[in-house]
């Protein structure tokens, strides 16, 4: 307290409201007519707050007969002025209040709000909020690993016993996944084809070999951005909605509901899923390096060469093993874009927010992993001399 | 002080269905100020509905509902928004936000409609927690709460601006015996202590028994009221056996002839 003599008097109090009649000797007696509202309450609280803290009196009166009316807020302001009070130890008495409002006073005790948790625990400070998010790093690859695990036996399973797989399921995921998906793959890697291609024309141009616009476009499609587009978008589309799909079966008891049936929720629908996935991800992946080549192919033809000069300038560029190397990879982007959403979905929580964060860590998740993986094969490429 | 008998919601000659099926027809009452108003029926005969009615979330085919005179179904912007501020409603499964803390939860009206400080608000929604018997839970989600504590605390969420009238739909449905009488008296001491006028939707017999000033009981056949009194009353001196039967928990006797359960 900076001031411990007497504090000037409150100018701003709302007179109506709010009277110091008294401020001396230890003793501060206050005199609350009106409406003891929302509204009033807001008005008073810090004032009220600052004048008693300032004061720190002994004993701490308030009037309270002219109260004509008081609501769960009113009674809120009297219970920090008695609160507050009882902390400092000193004396609190309320007089006067009519039979109504003592009604409603005398169901709290100042004792039991001592102490007002915030509403939500914050973490105190970096270290711990670090602390925190390596805990939760940590569990998550160990979920991911176990996971991973699990998948892996599950699929084995499926490769020996291929009737236990639930296929009509396997062709409604691939028809969803897949086939619906194939406008957006194919408008996509048109236009990465053709953006491409135009943008390598202008400085092929100054050099006078436009003609190896084709190569560039058939090498960088194939290779990497037809298998590497298909699966970020397939991220996108496929791994949310796994997430979403699963996630609310979660929250709904569905995922319990198999348990208790006998029925591993990997097997029946994780193994399903990540199937359809594996199959239909290499046919887009084909399908987008085709739209890919055609987009390269408008921007030549628009350039004057004909069609088949550049058809010639593509075979000569690309083999099958650049081909094959491409698709080859697109097996791993199907699993991990199935299985991190299957895996989010299932370790949703519960909440209306917590299938939309599980559809969102899927995304996120999926697109690092496979911008990941990407790399591993460029390197293990590489040295195999693919 | 309000005399006893003023009615603070009339219902005049309500009608709603659902496309052509006609739920209720023609349904007119009176809730009075400070009484607990109970709604009863079987299953399926529209008490929901009317409840959705009367708080503005359905609009009715034809018919009224005012609030100290004020009509909720006409009524628009500025003045549906301040009838909707004098009551408070607890829906059926508690319907908390999954995503906020208790305290936040209750918080929430506060902070949306007054501009109360941050500890104000945090104390006022410990208190209104505490009178629920939740004052230990302000920090847990939803979702980590017994069905019956959800109940409670979505209680406390529906009176933390003190509003006139509170709704309750089936607070004790679900629950074991003892929370469901420990609900009663909660019941029982908000209004004493409040002044709150209740309006109970539920089926509970003894809940019935021991909160209920008044009740209203629909059924499927009439689409509408088919008795309307206090719970001693209906149970021993209805003419309609269906009724009399509903009060004593009984199977409906043969030798009624029309008046079978539906």
């Amino acid at each position: 307290m900076k001031q411990p003599t007497r504090p000037p008097a409150c100018p701003d109090l709302p007179a109506d409201v709010c009277q110091i009649l008294d401020n001396s000797a230890g003793t501060l007696s206050l005199a609350l007519a009106g409406r003891l509202d929302a509204s009033t309450t807001t008005l008073l609280w810090h004032r009220l707050i600052q004048l008693t803290e300032a004061a720190a009196p002994q004993l701490l009166r308030i009037e309270a007969a002219d109260i004509t009316y008081c609501d769960g807020a009113g009674i809120g302001l009297l219970m920090e002025l008695a609160r507050r009070q009882l902390k400092r130890q000193g004396q609190f008495s309320l007089n006067g209040l009519n039979d109504d409002i003592n009604r409603l006073w005398s169901l709290y005790r100042p004792e039991n709000f001592l102490e007002i948790q915030s509403s939500r625990a914050h973490p105190c400070c970096l270290p711990e909020e670090a602390g925190r998010l390596a805990i939760q790093v940590g569990h998550g690859l160990l979920d991911m690993i176990r996971f991973g695990g699990e998948l892996t036996l599950a699929l084995l399973h499926a490769a020996r016993h291929p009737r236990s797989i639930r296929w009509p399921e396997v062709w409604l995921v691939m028809e969803k996944a897949g086939v619906n998906a194939l406008f957006i793959v194919g408008l996509i890697s048109f236009l990465i084809g053709l953006i491409m291609a135009f943008q390598a024309t202008i400085p092929m141009r100054q050099f006078g070999v436009e003609i190896y616009v084709a190569n560039l476009t058939a090498l960088s499609m194939l290779r990497e951005l037809g298998p590497l587009m298909t699966a970020l978008l397939l991220a996108g589309r496929t791994s949310s909605a796994f997430a979403a799909e699963l996630g609310t079966m979660k929250i709904n008891e569905e995922i319990d509901a198999l348990n208790t049936m006998g029925l591993a929720p990997i097997p029946f629908l994780v193994v399903t899923r990540v199937l359809a996935t594996i199959i239909v991800m290499p046919l887009l992946s084909l399908f987008a390096n085709l739209m890919g080549l055609v987009g390269g192919a408008v921007v030549l033809l628009s350039l004057g060469y004909p069609l088949v000069t550049y058809t010639n300038q593509v075979k000569s560029a690309v083999g099958l093993l650049d081909l094959t190397g491409g698709l080859a990879k697109t097996l791993i982007f199907a699993l991990i874009v199935a299985g991190v959403g299957c895996l989010y979905g299932l370790k949703t929580r519960s909440g209306a927010s917590a299938v939309g964060d599980s559809a969102t860590r899927a995304v996120v998740s999926g697109i690092i992993l496979i911008v990941i993986a990407d790399g591993l094969f460029a390197v293990v490429y590489y040295f195999l001399g693919i | 002080m309000p005399t006893p008998q003023e009615a603070i919601i009339e219902v005049r000659n309500l009608t709603f269905g659902y496309g052509d099926s006609v739920i209720l027809q023609d349904v007119s009452f009176d809730v009075r100020r400070g009484e607990i108003f109970v709604v009863l029926g079987g299953s399926g005969c529209g008490k929901s509905t009317l409840l959705k009615n009367m708080i503005g979330l359905h609009r009715p085919q034809a018919g009224r509902v005012l609030y100290d005179g004020q009509d909720m179904v006409t009524a628009e912007g500025a003045q549906r928004r301040a009838l909707l501020r004098s009551i408070g409603v607890m829906y059926q499964s508690g319907a908390l936000f999954g995503s906020l803390t208790l305290t936040e939860n209750v918080r929430l009206p506060l902070e949306e409609f007054t501009d109360l400080p941050d500890a104000a608000m945090d104390l006022v929604a410990a208190m209104k927690l505490q009178l629920v018997g939740l004052s230990d839970f302000g920090q847990y989600l939803p979702s980590e709460l017994s069905g019956g504590m959800r109940k409670r605390a979505a209680i406390a969420r529906a009176m933390v601006l003190d509003p006139q009238i509170l709704f309750l739909d089936e607070p004790t449905a679900g629950l074991d015996p003892i929370i469901s009488a420990e609900m009663d008296q909660l019941i029982l001491q908000l209004a004493k202590s409040l002044n709150m006028t209740f309006v109970i939707v539920t089926h509970e017999l003894p809940s019935i028994y021991t909160v209920a000033d008044r009740v209203i009981m629909l059924d499927q056949r009439v689409k509408g009221i088919v008795a309307a009194g206090t719970p001693i009353q209906l149970r021993d001196d209805s003419p309609d056996p269906w009724v009399r039967s509903f009060f004593r928990r009984e199977t409906i006797p043969d030798a009624t002839g029309g008046q079978t359960s539906p």
